[in-house]
């Protein structure tokens, strides 16, 4: 009876199977025993959870690089590596690999960030990490989901920990106020993504990414234009917009930015959106490429709009994490452009661009938003422009660091934010649309704009108030890791070129994503 | 045997509701209702396809959409009591505090 039963169990699962999944289930089993752990601690002790969740992020971590490995290894040898698992429905290639990475270091930064401001807030309580690290796992799976079945659940795992997150502060009306809007139109926004994959299903008789690109060949190939296809399509569409915030789907994002605990809106912009983006990614180049034709179109206006709709929103703001969220809508639209100009596989230039955007402005926003959550202070909200001025007279190191950061965010050379902006207009060129490049060019003009507003007041205004600035160990580790990050891409771009390059498959002149698209 | 356009036809109108509930309506838990209204459109429609096409892939989705369902549906009440104890109200329009 056990033998049957251990013989039909290794039909289906296989011992590659666990391994593939090894940084999912470390994240799960270290988050579940931050729950058990926090039960047992005292008040004063809450600071074992911290260190808990980035015991669990480096072992996840440490079985990722063990992936990595092993990949390397048979790529040398040239052995065959078995990377899908659970019957295909889990995809770790290389470009899976590279969002693992970037999960983890965006986690393990907001978790360094969280530290004292959790403390200051009075609401530093295990549950916090623990959804932290829930929602990594949610990120992974949309990563390297090959089916929607996994790609679904691994966003809905994200979402719905990111809600909680985002009412963190539950004794804060805007907080409360702020994942009351992000529940109600992420669920919305999951629903009509949902009922567009149905139809995708129904169409194609298939829940995997292969057999959903195979059946809309087909029935491209027969009947190019069918409503019920373009109907999918724009579902489809809608709800992955929503999830990268692109306008006109964007509304939530300052509200939700807002309102979030600061350190939870770093994690938000980084760590969401390029889950976002990589969820994105697979099923635009991979599922749903024959209809590219169609999406082409639709978005070169989002992107437009996206450009015109952060950029002009962010120069008006007074308040900082809104005026961010702003500007974080308005990169969206540079990332969009590299999708409109490369398939990935005649050019993958723009591909590549949105990976090194999205590594990029995993540091240079967090360290952004690392500075404003220490100007969180006793009786000082500290997300006004009017609180972060006069830093300079303050806490010289400070306003130095978040100045790098914001040339990093308006892309100036040679800070890391540079190259992501040259990549993006470089994949443009390349494929001949030069009105988009120069729309971009000046949006990127106009940008600066609200960058150097927050940067007047730091170093031309005086102090409004007094209460000095004092930093924990764990926030300048934070503010190290992020300064180092953009300085240091900035500089030695090409170590992060091979990496992208890596990530996505290309071999020296070949333009063809080998491990995106297979 | 009922065709399979008539459950289309049906979940197209259960998810047309839901989305008309969503935009209209101004109390907080009849929007989260109409949520998922929504998402029992989106299931109604798995199930007919997996139904047609003789596969399981279907079926497995929609216990994955109800598990989904019923996770948010305990997140989103557990944050609208919390807006509730801060604000003592159930309109939409009235939590204001973030400007659009």
């Amino acid at each position: 009876m056990t033998t049957s039963l251990t013989q039909s169990l290794s039909f289906y699962f296989s011992s590659t199977d666990y391994l593939l999944a090894l940084p999912m289930l470390l994240l799960t089993l270290f988050a579940l025993g931050i729950l058990m752990i926090d039960l047992l601690l005292p008040k004063q002790w809450k600071q074992v959870n911290a260190l808990t969740a980035l015991a669990g992020l480096a072992f996840s971590a440490a079985a990722v690089g063990k992936l990595h490995w092993a990949y390397h290894v048979a790529q040398r040898q040239g052995l065959p590596f078995v990377d899908t698992g659970f019957m295909g429905s889990l995809l770790v290639d290389p470009f899976a690999l590279y969002f693992f990475y970037l999960f983890l270091a965006g986690g393990a930064i907001a978790v360094l960030m969280s530290i004292r401001y959790l403390e200051i807030e009075r609401e530093n309580h295990g549950e916090f990490y623990a959804l932290l690290l829930f929602s990594i796992v949610g990120m992974m799976c949309m990563a390297a989901g090959y089916d929607i079945v996994l790609i679904f659940i691994g966003l809905e795992l994200m979402a719905i920990s990111t809600y909680v997150l985002v009412g963190f502060l539950r004794r804060d009306k805007r907080s409360n106020e702020a994942a009351l809007k992000y529940l109600l139109l992420g669920a919305f926004s999951s629903g009509i993504f949902a009922y567009g994959l149905s139809l995708f299903y129904g169409l194609t008789g298939s829940t995997n990414l292969a057999g959903i690109a195979q059946g809309l060949q087909q029935i491209i190939a027969t009947r190019p234009n069918d409503p019920i296809v373009i109907f999918a399509l724009l579902a489809t569409t809608t709800g992955l917009l929503f999830k990268i915030a692109a306008v006109p789907f964007h509304q939530w994002a300052p509200d939700a930015y807002e309102g979030a605990p600061t350190s939870v809106t770093g994690f938000m912009s980084v760590a969401v959106k390029s889950a976002g983006w990589a969820m994105l990614l697979r099923i635009f180049l991979f599922g749903l490429y024959p209809l590219r034709s169609i999406y082409v179109p639709m978005l070169i206006f989002v992107a437009i709009a996206t450009m015109t709709g952060g950029n002009l929103a962010a120069m008006t703001q007074t308040n900082l994490k809104r005026l961010l969220a702003y500007s974080s809508i308005a990169h969206v639209g540079y990332m969009l452009l590299g999708l409109i100009a490369s398939d990935g596989r005649n050019n993958s230039t723009g591909i590549m661009a949105i990976l090194i955007y999205l590594l990029v402005y995993t540091f240079m926003n967090l360290g952004a938003f690392a500075v404003i959550t220490s100007l969180r202070r006793r009786n000082i909200i500290g997300d006004e422009i009017d609180d972060i001025a006069g830093l300079y007279f303050k806490a010289p190191t400070e306003a130095i660091l978040m100045l790098v950061f914001l040339l990093s965010l308006a892309g100036i050379p040679p800070l890391a934010g540079f190259w992501g902006k040259y990549f993006i207009f470089l994949s443009l060129i390349q494929t001949g649309h030069y009105v988009l490049a120069s729309v971009a060019v000046l949006y990127a003009v106009i940008s600066m704009y609200y960058y150097m507003r927050i940067a007047n007041a730091m170093l031309m205004r005086q102090p409004i108030e007094a209460e000095p600035v004092r930093l924990g160990p764990s926030m300048r580790l934070a503010l190290t890791i992020t300064a180092l990050g953009t300085v240091g891409i900035g500089l030695f771009p090409n170590f992060f070129i091979n990496a992208v390059n890596w990530s996505l498959g290309l071999t020296q002149g070949s333009q063809h994503m080998a491990a995106l698209l297979r | 045997m009922v065709p399979l356009s008539y459950y289309l036809v049906l979940s197209a109108i259960l998810f047309a509701c839901g989305v008309a509930g969503f935009l209209i309506k101004r109390n907080i838990i009849t929007i989260f209702l109409s949520i998922e209204l929504m998402l029992n459109g989106v299931n109604l429609s798995f199930v007919a396809f997996a139904a047609q096409l003789n596969k399981l892939e279907g079926h497995i989705f929609v216990f994955f959409v109800m598990v989904v369902a019923a996770a948010e549906a305990a997140v989103g009440l557990a944050i609208i009591i919390a807006v509730f104890r801060t604000r003592e109200t159930l309109n939409v329009d009235r939590v204001n505090l973030l400007k659009l």
